[in-house]
């Protein structure tokens, strides 16, 4: 695996330490981290000051039963719940995500192909499957878009992004990635608002493909 | 809890009077490794068995909270888990209530919390994190998970190195790290204090914390990563 360059901010691993970020940022932040050990360190460093800070909290004043209702659970059987793991290039969040079942793709033309993990009114997260030498639509955010690479690279206005980088776009970033010769670029995309694209789709279409 | 064929255990042992009746200040403990005639087996973690006796220094401290998680964790001492509950779970509750949560509640959230933390103790692994730092992302996801009613995403765990062994040198760093970052804390101006339990106890978003020029995020975090090198270097290893 080629290094990796482009990390996720020190405020978001703060955010996403304190459950701070929005879901679809957290899938993209717990993916990098499962493959990138400089992230995972300051995840620790950010999981070790919430600790420092919540030992050094104040105390309220408990229920008189609470501890022993509790000691009285310790016992219980439990359900273990289901654990997904890595598998092939996809990160265990994205296979937490899937929860077990196939992905699905669905074609958007030219090759290009994504499959919708999660969606809600705050955002979503897709898998996009872009064929080496194919352009990504030139598109505008309206709000932030994360784009972890999971397979192959892709290249922009901004540079070279390869397995495990990512890169952060807002609304002021407009650009056109390519995906690199070599395998098919496979990212995970993230965004607090759907993308809008400027051309190879109109925007009229976009609720029907849902992008 | 035994383990089997283990070669290597822990044995933590307070040393004379503490003193300090007040949670999370440094007591002495002294740390013996003990070591048996059988071959290697896995153990949950640590390193080769090539280090022999381990002789214990003065400085050597272990936390309470770690103390009583690996004794919860090893041989699910509700004891120790009773201890773990009489320190935590009164700051816990505190924490949830910070978000607006109301008291009955917050305390289904405690109850919640304390019961994956003895649920899941058996992940709890002292080279990589502080019992505190463990607990708290414990309490963190825990709360999404029951307020937000979604699966909080969580990156994979690392795999363990078969043949690990406990590195009491390891142990002792993690921990000293921890109680360096809390004197630290405690000598931060009342402002910046409290704009740091904001952003770890409250709800600030990654573009607040990353305007607030008054968080000493930066500096938290350069003074424990002095001490995650090591590990980080080591995490490098196992990819
Ligand atoms: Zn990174």
């Amino acid at each position: 695996m080629s290094a990796i360059t482009h990390h996720i901010p020190d405020a978001m691993i703060a955010a996403y330490a304190s459950g701070n970020l929005p879901h679809q940022f957290a899938m993209v932040v717990a993916s990098h981290i499962s493959l990138c050990a400089e992230c995972r360190a300051a995840l620790g460093a950010h999981q070790a000051a919430g600790g420092a800070v919540l030992e050094s909290t104040s105390s309220v004043a408990l229920s008189a039963n609470l501890k022993t209702n509790l000691m009285s659970l310790l016992d219980e059987p439990t359900v273990p719940e289901p654990v997904y793991d890595a598998k092939g290039i996809y990160p265990g969040p994205i296979m937490q995500a899937l929860k077990g079942k196939p992905l699905r793709w669905k074609k958007l033309g030219m090759g290009v192909r994504q499959s919708l993990l999660s969606e809600s009114e705050s955002g979503s997260t897709r898998l996009l499957y872009i064929p080496a030498g194919q352009a990504v639509p030139d598109h505008t955010h309206n709000g932030l878009e994360l784009t972890l690479v999971l397979q192959g690279s892709f290249s922009d206005e901004t540079g070279r992004f390869g397995v495990g980088d990512v890169e952060i776009g807002d609304q002021d970033l407009e650009h056109t990635p390519v995906a690199d010769a070599g395998d098919a670029c496979i990212c995970l995309a993230a965004t607090d608002a759907p993308l809008q694209f400027k051309a190879f789709l109109p925007r009229l279409l976009q609720p029907l493909f849902r992008i | 809890m035994l383990h089997g064929d283990t070669i290597l255990r822990l044995w933590f042992k307070k040393n004379g009077s503490g003193g300090d009746p007040a949670f999370g200040s440094a007591r002495i403990y002294t740390m013996i490794t003990v070591t048996e005639h059988k071959p290697p087996t896995r153990y949950p973690v640590g390193r080769p068995p090539t280090k022999g006796i381990h002789v214990p220094s003065k400085d050597e401290t272990l936390s309470d909270l770690t103390i009583w998680l690996l004794a919860v964790r090893d041989q699910r001492d509700k004891v120790a888990f009773g201890k773990l509950f009489d320190f935590l779970a009164p700051r816990l509750k505190g924490f949830v209530m910070r978000n607006g949560t109301a008291a009955a509640q917050a305390e289904d959230v405690v109850q919640d919390v304390m019961l994956t933390v003895w649920r899941k103790a058996s992940m709890f692994d002292p080279h990589k994190a502080q019992a505190s730092a463990w607990i708290y992302q414990i309490a963190r996801n825990r709360h999404i998970d029951v307020a937000r009613k979604e699966n909080r995403p969580v990156p994979d765990e690392l795999g363990e190195d078969p043949g690990q062994e406990p590195d009491a040198s390891q142990i002792l760093a993690v921990e000293q790290e921890a109680s360096k970052l809390k004197q630290a804390l405690q000598q931060l101006q009342p402002d910046q204090r409290a704009m740091i339990e904001k952003a770890y106890l409250g709800d600030l978003s990654h573009q607040e914390i990353s305007t607030q020029t008054g968080l000493p995020l930066g500096t938290v975090k350069s003074r424990i990563r002095l001490g995650l090198g090591r590990l980080r270097t080591e995490l490098r290893g196992l990819r």
